[in-house]
């Protein structure tokens, strides 16, 4: 009985973990979306939605996976598509406007830099499933790592333009980053159950490549006395519901439309 | 020509679809480097498993022919089906070539 009720608690600590980084993916995904058609050259408006379709992707698997831990019967699109916004719990960081191309590849690199070593580190998790995605998706990350870092390097060590517009989104974004390492009831349990792994090693290595980044990018991180957080509890900034409005517009309005 | 092009030159990009064969040209693009060039070409042209491998190279780097001496280039070859090996009976031990 206390076996199964340990086990119980577990499952709702890995649905917990699940969602959140689900969530991430499902609103970092369709960020990048928005720029389908829009980007700055062709070259970008294709790579831009590559990138969103490995986001979009990784939020599918890991819906169903949170679906099938929480045993209620509801499938992926219900979790991605049938929530209100306090249910939600992506970090801040992940739904802040695209603003301009600088603010779009550096939100890009924070995130998949942290997802790299997230899931480089559980690798070896003893959850089948979430190893499973964490195969696949240690390949998809190195790649965005790449793609943004590399114009990240050729924007802050640019023209006098391109370097002031870099430098202006780290000074707006670099007080997100902070939410990333927070490890919420959900993910202690799970930490101190073995299934993943604590945050000060993820931290060490994302710290790593974004110093690296930015020596090269010649940008400096400002100091963050106030570190933004929020989205993990549920509370968000006023963008992300005219973000839930549109992402959520065709199922709102024709529910459980098929094609 | 704008300066958004010249910072931007064109590229041209080669994938080899299989390890074995040789790399074919595929199209262009335009970006402000080679790993630059790289990272556009993976994304334009291999989203559909078409290769494994890229070569880019600068457009401008490539000397090609004139069309105005296609008729002294190309036309010669015409009548000379001879160097085409087409001529010999091969055995059937030596299977496909």
């Amino acid at each position: 009985m206390q076996a199964e009720a340990k086990s119980t608690g577990l499952q709702q600590a890995l649905f917990d973990v699940a969602l959140q980084i689900g969530d991430d993916h499902l609103i970092l995904g369709h960020r990048l979306s928005e720029w389908c058609g829009h980007a700055p050259t062709l070259e970008e408006d294709l790579s831009m939605p590559n990138m969103a379709l490995d986001l979009i992707g990784q939020a599918s698997a890991l819906y169903t996976w949170a679906a099938e831990l929480e045993g209620k019967g509801r499938s992926e699109d219900d979790i991605a598509y049938l929530r209100t916004d306090r249910e939600y719990r992506n970090c801040l960081l992940v739904e802040r406007p695209n603003t301009d191309f600088a603010h779009t590849m550096l939100r890009q690199l924070y995130f998949s830099t942290y997802m790299r070593a997230f899931w480089a580190e559980n690798l070896d998790s003893p959850d089948p499933v979430f190893s499973g995605i964490a195969g696949k998706a240690v390949k998809e990350t190195t790649y965005h790592i790449r793609h943004c870092g590399e114009w990240i390097i050729r924007l802050g060590d640019g023209t006098d333009e391109s370097a002031s517009r870099m430098q202006a989104a780290v000074d707006a974004l670099h007080a997100y980053t902070g939410e990333l390492f927070i490890d919420t009831d959900g993910r202690k349990a799970c930490i101190d159950a073995g299934t993943i792994s604590a945050s000060a090693n993820i931290q060490a290595s994302w710290q790593q490549t974004i110093d690296e980044v930015f020596s090269l990018a010649k940008l400096t991180a400002p100091e963050v006395p106030w570190p933004q957080t929020g989205g993990r509890e549920g509370l968000h900034t006023e963008d992300f519901g005219y973000l839930l409005t549109e992402l959520q517009y065709m199922q709102r309005a024709y529910p459980g439309a098929k094609w | 020509m704008s300066d958004s092009i010249q910072m931007t030159p064109l590229w041209e990009v080669f994938i080899r679809p299989r390890s074995g064969l040789h790399h074919k040209h595929v199209g262009s693009l335009h970006a402000a480097d080679a790993e630059m060039a790289l990272q556009a070409a993976r994304d334009v042209y291999t989203r559909r498993e078409e290769g494994n491998s890229i070569w880019v190279m600068r457009a401008d780097q490539i000397t090609a022919s004139d069309p105005v001496n296609s008729d002294s280039n190309f036309d010669p070859a015409a009548d000379k089906i001879y160097r085409h090996p087409s001529f010999y009976d091969i055995p059937d031990e030596v299977g496909h070539m």
